[in-house]
């Protein structure tokens, strides 16, 4: 019989192969991570997964961090968060990097220039349907509709007009918005309820 | 740039990005071109790479924008800042605020900032197409129709709408990207 890897090299190997091999981002990594914890290993019930889900999901960073981050705290403690967290970067860090270092002269050939002309607009077209497809994802409320045709002429026209205004600040403003909503609502029902 | 500024900035761009990689687009693209990092441009090669590339997206961004400004330390810099504030807050929320997600008074913030962040990722798009499409970057800038970038956009709708509907499947990025490289070379090199 295969001796069982000890728990943490195995948690740092698995997050290096789903690091490694998974294209298209964080959200292309949950199905396999579920697959991995939940099903294979059985590390994590399914309703902690979920919880695991909405958490990455809701918290600044990129999803694929937040997912490893959290789940290495549930299967090892802080240090299993640690391992897991440098397995999903480190195949990332060493490919990118060795790309970065050769992608200006591969970018001085003359085809491959004709060919980037072509992949900027794919990378548009990308964008977009991501943008679209979270547009679709809001819940139909005025409070949605208003914040985000706000923030889409907003930034439309201030970039048009050249004029400089932080992404971070719709962000700040509108999650502040939701929070103050949020209050007002709760000290109205307060109100009633006395 | 001094690497405690690159630090910084990732560092920033790491605490306030949410909803992902392509939720974090329009903030770095903020970031980078605010601080003259790089231009429009080369970003969108950047992303391009970042998109064919195996692992998370804003890593794989930051790892490049990073190693563009300061070699192997930069890119180690960028990504260290852009990992740190998620690591921090989920170790946090893992270990001592388990239930964090859960008062109302977050999730009210966080209700704000969905429909603020879908919004920011589609008008990134826009202003981006402007450019590459128009050559529009603002008011009182210049105009030229680029209609080989029409034509290789249509052919990514096509291919999109047969993919799901013939094949029942999402077309890869990656997909996508290669017929688009081809396409490129064929329209801006060919004809």
């Amino acid at each position: 019989m295969k001796k069982p890897l000890p728990k943490l090299l195995d948690l740092f190997l698995t997050f290096l192969k789903i690091g490694a091999f998974t294209f298209g981002g964080g959200y292309a990594m949950i199905s396999l991570l579920e697959n991995e914890f939940v099903s294979k290993k059985q590390w994590l019930e399914k309703e902690e997964f979920l919880d695991v889900l909405a958490v990455s999901e809701s918290s600044p960073g990129p999803i694929a961090v937040n997912t490893a981050t959290y789940i290495g705290y549930k299967v090892g403690g802080a240090l299993g968060s640690f391992l897991a967290t440098l397995a999903v970067c480190l195949p990332s860090f060493t490919i990118i990097f060795i790309i970065s270092l050769f992608f200006d002269r591969f970018l001085r050939i003359k085809w491959v220039g004709y060919a980037f002309r072509g992949i900027q607009v794919a990378v548009v077209y990308l964008i977009a349907s991501a943008g679209v497809k979270f547009i679709v994802g809001l819940k139909k409320n005025a409070f949605n509709v208003i914040v985000a045709s706000a923030v889409f002429l907003a930034f439309i026209l201030l970039s048009l007009f050249a004029v400089r205004f932080s992404s971070i600040f719709y962000i700040l403003i509108a999650g502040l918005l939701g929070l103050t909503l949020y209050l007002i609502d709760r000290i109205r029902k307060r109100g009633k309820e006395q | 740039m001094t690497y405690l500024k690159l630090f910084l900035i990732f560092l920033e761009i790491g605490a306030v990005s949410f909803g992902g990689g392509y939720g974090m687009i329009s903030v770095i693209r903020d970031a980078v071109l605010s601080h003259g990092l790089l231009t429009e441009e080369q970003l969108m090669n950047f992303i391009a790479v970042a998109e064919s590339t195996p692992g998370p997206i804003a890593v794989n961004l930051a790892t490049f924008i990073g190693s563009s400004q300061g070699g192997l330390l930069g890119a180690f810099l960028a990504t260290l800042g852009v990992v740190l504030p998620a690591f921090l807050i989920i170790l946090i929320v893992a270990s001592v605020l388990k239930n964090l997600m859960k008062y109302e008074g977050v999730q009210g913030f966080l209700g704000g900032v969905r429909p603020a962040v879908a919004s920011l990722i589609l008008a990134t798009a826009l202003t981006m197409g402007l450019r590459v499409f128009f050559g529009v970057t603002t008011f009182s800038g210049g105009f030229s129709f680029n209609y080989k970038g029409v034509i290789i956009l249509a052919a990514l709708v096509a291919i999109s709408l047969a993919s799901k509907f013939a094949l029942k499947k999402k077309a890869s990025p990656i997909v996508l990207i290669v017929i688009s490289a081809g396409l490129g070379i064929l329209l801006y090199g060919v004809f």
